[in-house]
């Protein structure tokens, strides 16, 4: 039971993770229907900022603010440089040159910073741990991870649940061309949508700083999955790339042990081994196609 | 990406001139290749570091002939790898190619590198077909069998007494046949084969699954990254078990692993502090050069250039490849493992140890020898090759 419960935590911080991600690749895949391959090297970015920034400053809160704010510099440096320019062409085009954004980044990091890994301490206030089941305590960091996600998500739902500003994202996640000839500035609303989008990522790269390596590269099966969580939740629903983020941690997590328990229970040790595994990565695109099975715009599908 | 250096600094613009083809007929050439880029790049760097460093102490010769190395990145590509040792190949008559670090590569460039009639050496990977079944006489390994840094974990775990060890690596043909190595010398209980996908970076799941089974040990093997996020997040739960591994507490990776890996087990055929001259004067000379500590990867190929030199004086030149073969059987160089001959499948036999993450002298990680495992260990594929 102890061990469902912490598999059940670990799935939720997965999909905090996640939903940091998504929430920036939904709203611009959605308002904006513009396909951001690139989106998950800002996660990339952040981290590497992060661990220049911790060095230079030696304190983790630092490194948190300066490396996101930095990243959202950078995504809006983008914005202006390429994405711009490729708003309105077809598909394509945009995961053709994004898709060269992600190689150009990921060259340029490794020219800065090397290739060998890069470390950032977990904060010396956060790094102890609460024993949640014998013999094994559960870090205090990862815990906070949760609370920030949440608070993250609720600060989010606020904005745009609550706020004009919010109001005019939903309408242009329906309707972008309707909301511009209702006299918003819909150039104004994408540059923000990128440099927020932008700055969640990087900022979930500093998050997850800590607990991995810092690498070219960590990104790169985040960015699959987010697209897994934003098709999911509907593309352009801030409410679905939460729900979805979760549910998709949560059936990685809890999926992953089930499966290789039930595949050890039911086939000769063998061929277990070499089933569960294979079963197991599989589970979230499985789950993927039950959904769009039922709901073909995903969850919260704004648009079918 | 294809770097020539014509080694021996000292000997400088005279023999980077010649390298460009007009290489006599009793020099010797050498492809080197090796991944020395990407995220395992590390590992070549350790390689390459060896094998230079060895041949600027011969004054850039092997065997008193000047020496010729092409270095070739093979990107952990297969096709990119034969592709770029075909080109240098092509260009100029290859005595020897040494490499790689990753047995897909080897896999891949192992027939037309003998079809070349070239000698080929390797380093590190040692793919078990070509111990068994498909063994050469133009092949050797100064390495090991893929499974033996494995096995020894597995014979430690014997001899400790552990009853229950949970088994961790990712899920890829090497991973299956690290943990079929572990077991091949561990007689306990199985408690789980736990196979994570190659891409992990967050093992909390499998942390629970372990604490939840409470093994008596665990042995994983988790190269690069991975071991790196796993060590760390390990040490993080506080999880007090005992370790034990392979390629996943070493050299290459301590330093960005940190204090998490101290006090964790190591199978290795090598370690910084083996006990013999050669291998003191080597550790001192590697480090006082590249200003980090050498792994089993540099150990490894710091003695194939040992080898090579070696055989060549032996045989008189390099331009014979039976003869060279023949000397190299021999196997008469002082080794930075003390004990070590080749097999009649050209794999070594050398002893195994357990090795335990320290803290050196000057405040670097590094493993030490905690104790011999194996003596004289031959891996379990030689008798299915049927040269004598």
């Amino acid at each position: 039971m102890t061990l469902l419960l912490v598999q059940a935590l670990n799935g939720v911080q997965l999909g905090l993770t996640l939903f940091l991600i998504a929430a920036g690749l939904t709203l611009v895949f959605g308002v904006m229907d513009f396909i951001n391959l690139a989106h998950g090297v800002q996660y990339m970015v952040g981290a590497y900022l992060a661990v220049s920034f911790y060095d230079a400053s030696g304190s983790f809160l630092l490194a948190l603010v300066g490396a996101s704010l930095a990243t959202g510099a950078l995504g809006l440096l983008l914005e202006a440089l390429v994405f711009r320019r490729l708003m309105g062409r077809g598909h394509l085009d945009q995961v053709l040159a994004t898709f060269g954004l992600i190689l150009t980044i990921g060259e340029l990091v490794r020219l800065i910073w090397g290739t060998s890994p890069l470390q950032l301490p977990v904060p010396r206030l956060l790094s102890g741990a609460v024993p949640l089941m014998s013999g094994m305590g559960y870090p205090v960091y990862r815990i906070m991870l949760i609370v920030v996600g949440l608070a993250v998500a609720g600060l989010m739902a606020l904005v745009i649940g609550r706020t004009k500003i919010g109001m005019q994202l939903r309408a242009g996640a329906s309707n972008a061309a309707m909301v511009n000839a209702l006299g918003v500035d819909i150039h104004r609303m994408f540059r923000l949508v990128f440099g927020v989008g932008a700055m969640l990522a990087g900022f979930a790269g500093v998050l997850a700083a800590p607990l991995v390596s810092v690498e070219a590269g960590m990104s790169d099966n985040l960015l699959i999955l987010a697209f897994v969580v934003i098709v999911v939740g509907g593309v352009g629903s801030v409410r679905g790339a939460f729900i979805a983020a979760i549910l998709v941690g949560l059936v990685d997590t809890l999926g992953r042990s089930l499966v290789t328990a039930l595949a050890l229970a039911l086939l000769p040790p063998m061929a277990a081994g070499h089933v569960g595994p294979a079963l197991a990565s599989m589970l979230i695109y499985l789950f993927m196609a039950a959904v769009l099975a039922v709901r073909p715009a995903g969850l919260f599908g704004v648009r079918a | 990406m294809k770097r020539i250096w014509a080694a021996g600094l000292a000997l400088g613009a005279a023999l980077a001139l010649s390298a460009g083809g007009t290489a006599r007929a009793a020099d010797v050439n050498v492809a080197f290749v090796a991944t020395l880029s990407g995220p395992a790049a590390t590992l070549g760097k350790q390689l390459e570091d060896g094998f230079k460093l060895r041949l600027d102490q011969l004054g850039g010769k092997l065997g008193g002939e000047p020496a010729h190395v092409s270095i070739i990145d093979d990107e952990l590509k297969p096709d990119v790898a034969l592709t770029k040792l075909k080109a240098v190949m092509e260009s100029r008559h290859i005595n020897f190619v040494v490499g790689p670090i990753f047995t897909i590569v080897e896999a891949a460039i192992f027939k037309p590198v003998i079809r070349s009639g070239a000698i080929f050496i390797s380093p590190n990977a040692g793919w078990s077909y070509l111990a068994g079944k498909g063994c050469n006489p133009h092949f050797f390994a100064t390495s090991y069998e893929n499974g033996q840094p494995h096995s020894v974990s597995g014979q430690y775990a014997t001899d400790a007494g552990y009853k229950r060890v949970f088994l961790l690596a990712p899920d890829y043909q090497a991973g299956h046949e690290a943990l079929a190595g572990f077991k091949s010398r561990y007689k306990g209980t199985v408690v789980a084969e736990d196979y994570v996908p190659l891409t992990s970076m967050d093992f909390q799941s499998e942390l629970a699954k372990i604490a939840q089974a409470k093994p008596d040990a665990i042995y994983a093997f988790l190269p690069g990254g991975l071991g790196i996020n796993f060590v760390k997040q390990f040490h993080a739960a506080g999880l007090r078990i005992p370790f034990l591994s392979a390629f996943t507490v070493d050299e290459s990776v301590l330093p960005a692993e940190g204090d998490a890996a101290l006090g964790l087990y190591g199978g290795a055929d090598w370690a910084p502090d083996l006990n013999n001259p050669t291998n003191k004067a080597f550790v001192a000379a590697f480090e006082a050069k590249y200003h980090y500590v050498p792994a089993t990867y540099a150990a490894q190929a710091y003695d194939t250039a040992s080898l090579i030199d070696a055989a060549v004086r032996e045989a008189g030149g390099a331009s014979d490849a039976n003869k060279v073969a023949a000397a190299m059987m021999k196997a008469d160089f002082k080794s930075v493992r003390g004990n070590f001959r080749f097999n009649h499948n050209h794999y070594p036999i050398q002893d195994f140890y357990l090795t335990k993450v320290v803290k050196g002298a000057d405040g670097k990680l590094q493993t030490s020898i905690v104790k011999k495992v194996l003596t004289d260990a031959a891996d379990p594929y030689a008798g299915q090759c049927k040269m004598k």
